[in-house]
């Protein structure tokens, strides 16, 4: 641990076997293995020693994961864990107290605590910092009163990370804080939310007289908005690390169609066909380079317009198979009100895929502030004329 | 099944030569090669700039791919491409495309002696040179048939020229090639042409040819109609191998072409969104309203995607094969349509002044549609793409 040389990639791989010598992945609980991963800061290379790294450049961490992979270990990304390791974990080591980073990055590591994130409100979607649950100081606590929605993971989470307005007298984007949420606490009721595809992702989250205390405040009173741009930022930098191969992603669903279904072939579903393989294999290369430039240390703004040609992609395709199949995809699996039984996308029917799909222009940010992201900030032009940026948040109107 | 996984070692960045290649080419271009000046040549009786392309040639631009034995810069297609995005970012009316790219890679497939002392010349930047086949060919299209070869010495009635090595002629050619790109100005031709023996690839003195020029929609590329009454000719490859290198000469220059129409799209784009930031209508600036906005966003993502998929293509052509006629084709499909979207939107999005002579944005707008139709549509690539992709179109019912 105290080795003075700089980590590279020969010393990083060197480590990883080491650690996986005196921890078999084969005989050692995966929550132990991954424990003694965090203990032995391999778990984010570049977090500080004592909070699951080893203070190294960040571009080595694909190195590490893959090595891992190789020696045999499980991959740390598992279901639900994704918005702790993803949102919860940067934000907590950027913002967080040292008890604070004590206490809750390992466990989320391991998977023994899960996390959800309580953001987005019935009045608060694109416009985040309109949102209006309150939290009001009381001594060495808060409490909070409000109603979240689109919450994954709600009815499994341990804790939350939350945003609330503790100062409407101030403009929308300054009256914000950050909690960390004990999803046990009283006054925390988790609903399942039913979508359109007739199933519950999601949840709605109503907060009564929730108490917190101020002990669990992530960042400055008032800071919570700047401290929610380090979560924001962060669920769109995962990218894998590894190359796709061709047609490697939904994109097959309809090649494999139309290679063993050529009675379902017409001329002008072979021309979309043919426009979305290439759109496909345009998306895939970008996120490829995109890839190859984070691996080389140079990140560019591509990873923001990833989501933008998947979601759309994911759409067409999707609408595609349909069209195929013409009245084959005129019977649906399973209409009723339900958790996801954990069935993965493809193996679903062509209409779960054309309904569901339809979030993907939504969820995560939609297409349309994608755009505005992307034009502003990646290509500079001038922000539209705004009425809200100066007003106190109570005066807004709504 | 024919959708192979890519190689994962396919590089889709720049390294540090192409970016100095880039730089030095870019800084030659910003001095020598304004938008005005080619706008004034275009009109004259010389819309090629000769003397330009001789100082590229001394840059090593006209025989990247040449080896260093034969006075070539012992580079790849990797380098030759990203001279192009700058040759394409500045309309540069100078022969790359005909002589550096197309008939080059004809000269190297076909390989021996003859090709040899060909791409010496072409290299030094002596003569340029010209692929006798129609602008619009795709690489998949039938070996041309518009041109015979005949044995023996030239008849008293055609050119007393000797063959382009100076050596004793083989041979004559007679017949016409319409849309030849990058004829009038060559020394050289390089001609496919069939004969009792099947299909040869053929070295013609350009002056024992006759050459008509056409006015073209591209005025930054000039045209002509090429005509042979018995021209000396020296093979320099006969039967398939002929066929092979014609076909090399295609792919590759379809691939390269990709990266000039990236040059093409990153300046429509950059100087679409420059001047909107300055441009002031109803008190604000263009580029400030959110239709705008979007259609830059989305025109940025998709010149991203063409960054990528114009580097694969550009990879994929040094190692060859199979795989560099799809990506090549890829590139094709995908970067004609995102060209021709970026000037068409920069013609659209400057409004009265896009419309003008006097603003450089038609250069660009021929430029696009012209190299879109170059090589093959966009709509011949996606049926390359069926055919190697194995996505058959559909049949007649029995």
């Amino acid at each position: 641990m105290t080795d003075p040389a700089p980590l590279d990639a020969a010393a990083a791989r060197a480590r990883v076997a080491e650690f996986v010598a005196a921890h078999d992945p084969r005989t050692t609980d995966p929550a132990a293995f991954l424990g003694a991963r965090f203990d032995a800061g391999l778990a984010w290379v570049h977090f500080p020693e004592g909070a699951g790294g080893l203070g190294a450049p960040r571009a080595l961490q694909p190195t590490i994961d893959a090595e891992f992979a190789r020696l045999g270990a499980a991959p740390v990304q598992r279901e639900g864990l994704v918005i702790g390791l993803g949102m919860a974990a940067p934000t907590i080591l950027a913002f967080g107290t040292p008890a604070q980073r004590y206490r809750y990055l390992r466990p989320l590591y391991t998977g023994e605590e899960v996390w959800c994130q309580l953001f987005s409100e019935p009045g608060a979607g694109s416009d985040l910092a309109a949102l209006g649950t309150r939290a009001v100081r009381d001594g060495d606590s808060w409490i909070l009163n409000g109603q979240k929605v689109w919450t994954s993971l709600a009815h499994r989470a341990r804790w939350a990370i939350l945003i609330a307005r503790t100062d409407p007298d101030l403009p929308k984007h300054r009256g914000i804080s950050y909690f960390i949420c004990d999803m046990h606490s009283p006054g925390v009721e988790v609903r399942p939310l039913r979508q359109l595809t007739g199933e519950a992702e999601f949840n709605e989250v109503y907060l009564t007289d929730v108490r917190i205390a101020d002990s669990q405040r992530l960042g400055e009173p008032g800071e919570g908005w700047r401290v929610a741009q380090t979560t924001l930022m962060n669920e769109r930098v995962s990218i894998a690390g590894h190359a796709e191969p061709r047609e490697g992603g939904v994109i097959a669903l309809v090649t494999e169609l139309w290679r063993t279904r050529p009675e379902l072939r017409t001329p002008g579903l072979h021309d979309t066909l043919l426009r979305l393989w290439v759109d496909a294999e345009a998306a895939r290369l970008t996120k490829e380079r995109l890839r190859q430039q984070l691996a080389a240390g140079q990140p560019g703004p591509e990873g923001s317009a990833a989501k933008l040609s998947f979601a759309r992609i994911n759409q067409e395709v999707a609408g595609l198979e349909l069209d195929l199949l013409g009245g084959e995809g005129l019977t649906y699996d399973d209409w009723s009100f339900r958790r996801p039984a954990g069935i993965p996308f493809a193996e679903r029917v062509p209409g779960f895929h054309y309904l569901r799909t339809k979030g993907n222009s939504i969820e995560g940010g939609t297409s349309e502030i994608l755009r505005t992201i992307i034009a502003e900030r990646v290509l500079g032009l001038p922000a539209e004329p705004r009425t809200d940026k100066d007003t106190a948040w109570k005066d807004l109107p709504r | 099944m024919s959708a192979d996984p890519v190689p994962a070692d396919l590089d889709l960045l720049y390294d540090d030569v192409e970016e100095g290649l880039r730089a030095s080419v870019r800084s030659l271009l910003a001095d020598r090669c304004p938008w005005s000046a080619v706008l004034e040549r275009v009109e004259t009786d010389a819309p090629t700039d000769v003397a330009l392309w001789k100082e590229l040639a001394a840059m090593g631009v006209a025989g990247l791919p040449v080896p260093e034995r034969l006075g070539g810069a012992g580079a790849t297609l990797r380098e030759t491409a990203v001279a192009a995005e700058e040759l394409g970012r500045a309309v540069a009316p100078v022969p790359f495309l005909g002589s550096a790219v197309l008939a080059t890679t004809a000269l190297l497939a076909a390989g021996g002696e003859a090709a040899d002392g060909a791409l010496a010349r072409l290299a030094s930047g002596e003569v340029s040179a010209a692929l006798a086949v129609p602008l619009a060919t795709a690489p998949d299209t039938p070996f041309p048939q518009t041109v015979r070869y005949a044995p023996g010495a030239p008849g008293s009635t055609s050119s007393p020229d000797s063959p382009a090595d100076g050596r004793a002629a083989s041979g004559t050619l007679t017949g016409e090639v319409g849309g030849v790109a990058d004829a009038s100005t060559a020394g050289i031709l390089v001609v496919p042409a069939v004969g009792a023996d099947g299909p040869g690839l053929y070295l013609v003195e350009a002056d024992s040819s006759v050459r008509l020029p056409v006015t073209s929609l591209d005025l930054t590329r000039p045209l002509a109609t090429v005509r042979f009454d018995g021209a000396a000719a020296r093979p320099v490859a006969t039967g398939p191998a002929a066929a092979d290198a014609l076909h090399t000469a295609l792919v590759s220059g379809a691939a390269v072409l990709a990266s000039e129409q990236l040059g093409v799209a990153e300046w429509a784009l950059t100087t679409t969104v420059d001047y909107l930031k300055t441009r002031y209508q109803f008190g604000r600036p263009v580029g400030s309203f959110q239709a705008v906005k979007h259609r830059l966003a989305d025109l940025w993502v998709a010149v991203s995607q063409a960054r990528a998929v114009a580097r694969n293509a550009a990879s994929a052509a040094v190692h060859g094969g199979p795989e560099a006629a799809l990506d090549a084709a890829l590139a094709q499909a995908f970067v004609s349509d995102t060209a021709v979207l970026a000037a068409e939107e920069a013609v659209q999005l400057h409004g009265g002044i896009g419309f003008t002579w006097e603003h450089p944005t038609h250069l660009y707008l021929k430029r696009a549609k012209a190299d879109a139709l170059a090589l093959g549509s966009a709509d011949r690539h996606r049926m390359t793409i069926a055919r190697l992709a194995d996505l058959p179109p559909a049949q007649w019912e029995a």
